[in-house]
């Protein structure tokens, strides 16, 4: 019995440091933001005031709130399954005895190491109308000036690439490590039913590498709802908000408005939607993989 | 060898004289500074504190911390924070947001004398129009501008304009810049005839010069309304909606700021709205002869004034307010007026600025520097209401989807009035 | 089951996975058109940045080369002062990291308590709710702490990393129980079990980890933005943020030596030793 209860202590000892950590800046900040959600924010000498769920009815009513939400659906939708493709191509790619294999695998791993808010001003010039990259290469094909980051139509997907191309080569990492963990056996015996390429892939590479998917697909969701370095740089939300994601939004009315119990409820809107999707990921998505 | 001297002379004068150091009881201050580094302002800046401390040995640290919003950003976060600056140079037009959050003193309480008084009373009176609401004062001008129109005289001469001869109507300028519109053979644009900043921060002070231009305010003094969908609003903004749509002498969409100077110097625009504070970079990479020249107007030129004004904020106390009224002082006095405005391009923001022999020979020598001042005239204050930045952000958004083509002007500032409605909703008197 | 067992030919087995000639060759072109794509950024701004401004937007073989934006760049804002701040940041968060995550991977690994499984989905719930978008919470603590433009603010919220406590607690899970038995009859404490025996099994974990931390805060910048206000405490990405965002418009060959200065040193170290960083995410088993 003693000696149950020493365990038990040592255990919480060795946890309670970084427990202690955890909840103060993760779980404590959540509950206090979903307290100041549903009061006034204080403005000079007038104290916050109780309101309930008045902040939420606000925004309901609030345009830029519904296009945000609507712009992050959109670019979680298209990012994630995106650079989770490109991700397990490019591993397939360098899996595969090609010329000039590690230079080709630092290639694409690359954008991962640079930070996003640095690689965002060169993403800057390239959407630059004209004289910027794409446009001088459109222009080789004949085809007209774009202002890439100036339209409503094209700022949102300019944005969307920017994401990609710095995600993929992280995701791509994750996949060759399982790729190469594969067991050489298996190919060996596929190869003696005379299975071909694409069956093999469907059929045995795909499920082992159920796992790996899920593990990428759990941080490209965090990540197309977490990133906005880029928003910052390249577009502040502009042209009348098309590339308005939700943590911008956020940044913008709790730091450039001050309005901090709008952008606390923002926040608790967020943080539902990712545990909704942690739900779902975790719930429906873990039943199906096949951990070995 | 000069910085041991200072030194010595500076603890020299300490020694000399603890009394009038105790009686300060301060040295050191911090003041928050909208940058813009890459440019030479930095070390200016740097400079006028360095001077500042031999002078006083109150030493004063800028806080360079990026342009307008952002560093209204910091200042605020820091001062809620705990840990702020005694002073800032902030928007002009942020007066009464800063008000509202009451974390300003203003120079009366700061205890100005009769001099003191006489003092303020000596700025030009269109740097002052976002200082002053309910009989008090509570800014000091210091980088100021207006918008003035950047030209490229080749391009005029090329286009068959008169490069002496700015255009001074809208109907001249949206002719001209048609004019100067370069196409390639394929229709492709490589010249666009005028381009007008429309991004975040920088959208609502382009439109305000036109709203002046069109012979309209946008908002009340005490800065609680707005006139967004006035008739006269909705024309400037279909003005500048049609030299896209109509002209197609500007492109469609956002052009940002940032862009403008590079799009100009690269050849790509023939005609930029732009700030006095971009005359010394320009003239000192334009590979071309470049003019400058006022905005025009609807009927004649009309400008705003722009820029930042130095702010005081309450959690100093009085031994640091009174040091930071001192600095400000110091750095509007004359010859430092003219200095910066030789360095910068920004207008002198007094009249005894251009009385200087430095600044006199300077105008005679470079002409296009003295421009701007002309049109102090006819130059109103920039937008100014309470949640400046709210207000802001919903004139900007519309006005980049009448600019996308997704509104039209009047549509765009029926929308901009109604959210503004919402927004002062809180702040409008019975 | 296994091939070698049959005796397979070896030429067989290399004929699966291989694709005829033409679509292979398509395979390859198409692979090194992506890779070119994904390091066009990276060309492009070594070009603006040691080259002359006046060839920032055009191409020319034969432009000359010069070291002028470096210099204008770094002179232009306290970078030695930047890079000073994030290195602390990296390294107090790195090693704060590791104290804290090892024993806490340590007692949900290894230890039965009442309420571990409880107190480790409590955990593991910051992987969706990261302190990133606690922005607003988190800033009014920080406020009530004091602590406010601050490097000790910035690395704060992220010291107790479940990311981190999960990853430790699979590797310690796979060390064989018979290590830790040997230990333990050896006279080996707690502490002492853990450090000579669970931690230096899990040497490829703390590198790949340590290498996804140091690169994340490195990178990293909403956050310190928001708390952040001066130039003792901004890391590279504010400052870099701060230096482009400019009143008289963009330079690009200036704003490129400052992109690539301010990513230099993750970029060259890792291209030394890119080896080892993808063996070690493999090895580490994160995947």
């Amino acid at each position: 019995m003693a000696g149950v209860r020493r365990e038990t202590l040592q255990a919480w000892a060795l946890i309670l440091p970084a427990l202690v950590l955890l909840v103060a800046f993760t779980h404590w900040p959540a509950v206090a933001t979903l307290v100041d959600s549903l009061y006034t924010t204080p403005k000079g000498s007038r104290p916050p005031r109780f309101v309930g769920v008045e902040n939420y009815v606000a925004l309901m009513d609030d345009p830029v709130f519904w296009r945000a939400l609507h712009n992050n659906a959109v670019y979680a939708l298209v990012t994630i399954p995106a650079s989770v493709v490109l991700a397990l191509l490019m591993a397939l790619a360098v899996n595969t005895a090609l010329p000039g294999r590690p230079l080709l695998r630092m290639a694409y791993f690359t954008p991962t190491m640079l930070p996003m808010i640095a690689v965002a001003n060169i993403w800057l010039f390239f959407f630059t109308p004209d004289y910027g990259l794409f446009d001088r290469i459109v222009g080789v094909f004949g085809m007209g000036r774009h202002n890439w980051l100036g339209d409503a139509a094209t700022a949102l997907p300019a944005m969307m690439a920017v994401a990609v191309w710095k995600e993929a080569g992280f995701f791509m990492i994750f996949y060759l490590a399982a790729l190469q963990a594969m067991p050489p056996d298996l190919k060996e015996a596929a190869s003696l039913e005379g299975s071909s390429r694409w069956n093999f892939f469907r059929r045995v590479t795909l499920p082992l590498l159920m796992p790996t998917t899920l593990f990428v697909l759990v941080n490209a969701v965090i990540n197309a709802f977490r990133l906005v370095d880029h928003v910052v740089v390249m577009t502040r939300g502009g042209p009348d908000n098309a590339t308005t994601l939700l943590l911008y939004y956020i940044y913008e009315t709790g730091f450039r408005f001050w309005d901090t119990a709008m952008a606390a409820t923002l926040t608790v809107v967020l943080l539902a939607l990712l545990g909704t999707l942690a739900i779902f990921q975790f719930g429906v998505l873990g039943r199906r993989v096949h951990y070995r | 060898m000069i910085r041991r001297r200072t030194l010595l002379a500076t603890s020299a004068a300490a020694l000399a004289a603890p009394a009038v150091s105790k009686a300060q009881g301060v040295t050191k201050l911090s003041i928050y500074y909208p940058i813009a580094v890459g440019g030479p302002i930095p070390a200016i800046i740097d400079g006028y504190c360095k001077e500042f401390q031999t002078q006083t040995g109150i030493e004063v640290t800028p806080v360079y911390a990026g342009n307008y919003g952002e560093t209204m950003t910091k200042a605020v976060t820091a001062i809620r924070g705990g840990t702020g600056p005694q002073l800032a140079v902030l928007l002009a037009a942020e007066m009464h947001s800063l008000q509202d959050m009451d974390i300003l003193v203003s120079l009366d309480e700061l205890g100005l004398d009769a001099e003191g008084r006489k003092w303020v009373e000596g700025f030009y009176p269109a740097f002052l129009a976002n200082s002053r609401v309910d009989g008090k004062t509570w800014s000091v001008p210091f980088q100021r501008s207006t918008a003035i129109m950047y030209y490229n005289k080749a391009a005029f001469a090329e286009a068959g304009l008169d490069p002496d001869k700015f255009p001074r109507t809208w109907a001249e300028l949206a002719a001209a810049a048609a004019k100067l519109t370069k196409r390639d053979a394929s229709g492709r644009v490589v010249r666009w005839g005028v381009k007008l900043a429309s991004d975040a921060g920088n959208a609502q002070w382009t439109f305000g010069a036109l709203a002046n231009q069109a012979g309209h305010i946008l908002m009340n003094e005490a800065g609680t309304e707005t006139y967004f969908n006035h008739p006269k609003a909705i024309e400037a903004m279909a003005f500048w909606r049609s030299l896209a749509f109509e002209h197609k002498a500007t492109p469609e969409g956002i052009s940002a700021w940032p862009q403008l100077s590079p799009d100009f110097l690269e050849g790509n625009a023939a005609i930029i709205q732009h700030t006095t504070g971009n005359l010394t970079n320009v003239r000192d990479k334009a590979g071309f002869p470049f003019g400058v020249a006022g905005l025009p107007g609807k009927e004649g030129p009309r400008t705003v004034v722009g820029g930042g004004n130095l702010y005081f904020f309450k959690q100093a106390n009085a031994a640091e307010r009174a040091a930071a009224l001192k600095f400000a002082r110091f750095l509007s006095a004359p010859e430092r007026a003219a200095d910066w405005s030789i360095r910068t391009g920004y207008i002198g923001t007094r009249p005894d600025a251009y009385e200087t022999p430095a600044l006199k020979e300077y105008v005679t020598k470079f002409p296009p520097a003295d421009v701007a001042r002309g049109f102090l005239p006819v130059a109103v204050g920039e937008l100014s209401t309470f949640e400046n930045q709210r207000v802001y952000k919903a004139l900007t958004d519309n006005i980049q989807a009448c600019l996308n083509g997704a509104k039209s002007a009047a549509q765009a500032m029926v929308d901009t009035q109604a959210e503004a409605d919402r927004i002062l909703k809180p702040y409008k008197r019975a | 089951m296994s091939g070698r067992a049959i005796g397979l030919q070896p030429a067989r087995i290399r004929a699966i996975g291989m694709a005829p000639i033409g679509t292979r060759w398509l395979e390859i072109v198409g692979a090194w058109m992506l890779g070119l794509i994904w390091v066009l950024p990276l060309l492009y701004a070594v070009w603006t940045a040691f080259h002359p401004a006046a060839y920032a937007t055009r191409f020319d073989l034969f432009a000359p080369l010069t070291l002028h934006n470096i210099q204008l760049a770094w002179e232009a804002a306290p970078f030695a002062r930047y890079f000073l701040n994030t290195t602390i940041l990296v390294t107090l968060i790195l090693v704060a990291q590791f104290v804290l995550c090892t024993p806490a991977a340590f007692a949900f690994a290894r230890m039965e308590f009442p309420g571990r499984d409880f107190v480790f989905a409590i955990v593991l719930l910051q992987l969706m709710v990261m302190p990133d978008v606690l922005l607003v919470g988190n800033y009014r603590t920080m406020v009530h702490l004091g602590l406010v433009d601050t490097i000790l603010a910035i690395a704060l919220p992220y010291l107790g990393s479940a990311f981190g406590i999960f990853l430790l607690r699979q590797t310690f899970r796979m060390v064989p129980q018979e290590l830790d038995d040997a230990a333990r009859l050896e006279g080996c404490s707690l502490l002492g079990r853990l450090w000579r025996v669970y931690v230096p099994l899990a040497k490829p974990t703390y590198i790949a980890y340590g290498l996804v931390s140091v690169s994340y805060h490195w990178n990293n910048f909403l956050w310190p933005l928001v708390i952040t206000n001066s130039v003792t405490t901004r890391p590279l990405t504010v400052g870099l943020s701060i230096f482009a965002s400019t009143d008289q418009g963009i330079d690009w060959s200036i704003i490129t030596a400052a992109t690539l200065m301010t990513s230099g040193p993750l970029l060259i170290a890792f291209l030394l030793f890119q080896r080892q960083f993808v063996q070690s995410f493999m090895r580490a088993g994160i995947r």
